[in-house]
């Protein structure tokens, strides 16, 4: 079934269950919530930590363009749309 | 060896338990609570278990809630900083103690509920168990905890699948994992009163389909068909000795919590052994790892990275040698015999009317 993805407009928020964590043994910053985690890189844990229930897409898009010089909007969308369909960000 | 770093350690904190479910996960042979394992055995474990790599922490049972140094293992696990899921039939889950979890750290607790009907639910759980749980429910809400209901399915609840789940949305779970019966241990000796039809599943699968769709984004809901009912195997626990460390309540550590039906293999104790060597060198967790133990058609089948030639458990149950494909996989002869047990299911479903005889 294919799921509607998040557009520039969109408000996205982390499921209440998930939480951003770090795991020392693998070095990598993670995404936990119940029976499950997600190992992130430094992209997805810049992006994650700008998710917070009043940021839109755009904004956080907008954000990091200005931290990385770079114009990262395709894929911030297309990053917090995969979380959405695994159901992590509403 | 591996190089592989487990995600999940399940801790069987004790195999003592109110309820008496035939289904239950734990082995035929229960442990007695003069055997567990000490608080500090327990402490260390879980100190391993996060330096090896474990993330997720499941405090299970028997009824977990039975330990009276439960505040005290959470605490512990969560200053290594694991995500910890109590699993309870949330008997014993009094205001007191749930204020103690939460100041210990506890973030998660999953409530079983055996049925809605609470005749049926007592009939299941072989103790009057409604109003407990109930109560458990409420405190669990009260203080915030992430919240999943578990329903272990199976012929006697299966055709209220639509009520379970409408309770577990009423009651604010923030998921609700339905879980089909496995057959081996418990359940393989119940089985013929616990596995449904395949009319009764066909029927469960769109009912299933219909409350995914109605509570999306409110509830999670997670539902596969029970493996009897399906093609081919699942990855048991992702596969032997891949995520997964089992540790029982007095100490011995397996791949899953069933492993040590297998006869031949020995699974070291946590009390002689540290997880670190269990995990890569012993050699009950490299028995089933890879492919090298395996026979045709799982060694030549691509599936094989898909399903890693299913449960072992299974495997033994049913053809008698753990090393064998997984009966339930349509791609060995073996599957005639999970066809057989289901069409026993169906043909215990009605009588053939005839003249009574003079």
């Amino acid at each position: 079934m294919p799921e509607p993805g998040l557009t520039p407009a969109s408000v996205p928020r982390l499921w209440r269950l998930a939480r951003l964590g770090f795991d020392a043994v693998r070095n990598r910053p993670v995404l936990l919530y119940p029976e499950g985690a997600v190992l992130l890189n430094e992209t997805g844990k810049a992006i994650l930590e700008l998710v917070d229930g009043t940021r839109t897409v755009a904004e956080i898009a907008e954000i990091l363009r200005e931290k990385y010089q770079t114009d990262v909007a395709a894929d911030v969308t297309e990053y917090l749309s995969g979380l959405a369909a695994r159901e992590l960000i509403q | 060896m591996t190089n592989e770093r487990p995600t999940t350690l399940l801790a069987e904190l004790t195999h003592r338990c109110p309820l008496h479910c035939p289904y239950c996960s734990n082995p035929l042979e229960l442990t007695r609570a003069e055997r567990e394992i000490s608080t500090e055995d327990w402490k260390r474990v879980f100190s391993q278990a996060r330096d090896l790599g474990v993330l997720q922490l499941g405090l299970s049972g028997g009824e977990p809630l039975i330990r009276k140094d439960l505040e005290e293992l959470a605490a512990h696990a969560n200053g290594l900083g694991l995500y910890q899921t109590l699993v309870t039939s949330g008997l014993g889950l009094t205001r007191q103690r749930a204020d103690r979890l939460k100041e210990a750290g506890l973030e998660h607790i999953q409530v079983s509920i055996q049925d809605v009907d609470p005749e049926s639910a007592e009939r299941i759980a072989g103790i009057s168990s409604v109003k407990q749980k109930r109560a458990a429910i409420a405190i669990v809400k009260e203080l915030g905890f992430a919240f999943t209901i578990n329903v272990v399915l199976h012929r006697q609840n299966l055709d209220r699948i639509g009520e379970i789940t409408d309770f577990a949305a009423e009651v604010g779970a923030d998921r609700l994992e339905l879980a089909n019966t496995q057959y081996y241990g418990w359940g393989l000796k119940n089985r013929s009163w616990l596995m449904p039809t395949r009319a009764q599943v066909g029927r469960a699968k769109a009912i299933a389909e219909d409350r995914m769709a109605r509570y999306k984004g409110k509830m999670q809901m997670i539902f596969v068909l029970p493996d009897y009912h399906e093609s081919y195997p699942k990855a048991c626990y992702g596969g032997w000795g891949r995520y997964y460390i089992v540790v029982g309540p007095e100490g011995t550590a397996q791949p899953c919590h069933a492993a040590s039906s297998i006869p031949g293999l020995a699974f070291p104790n946590v009390r002689e052994y540290s997880l670190d060597w269990i995990w890569r060198e012993s050699a009950g967790f490299q028995a089933f790892r890879g492919d090298d133990w395996m026979k045709e058609p799982c060694r030549s089948c691509p599936r094989k990275a898909v399903d890693f030639g299913g449960c072992r458990c299974q495997a033994l149950a049913l053809t008698g040698d753990a090393a064998n494909p997984d009966p339930v996989c349509t791609l060995t002869p073996f599957r005639r015999i999970i066809d057989e047990a289901v069409t026993e299911t169906e043909a215990a479903e009605f009588e053939y009317r005839q003249l009574a005889s003079t």
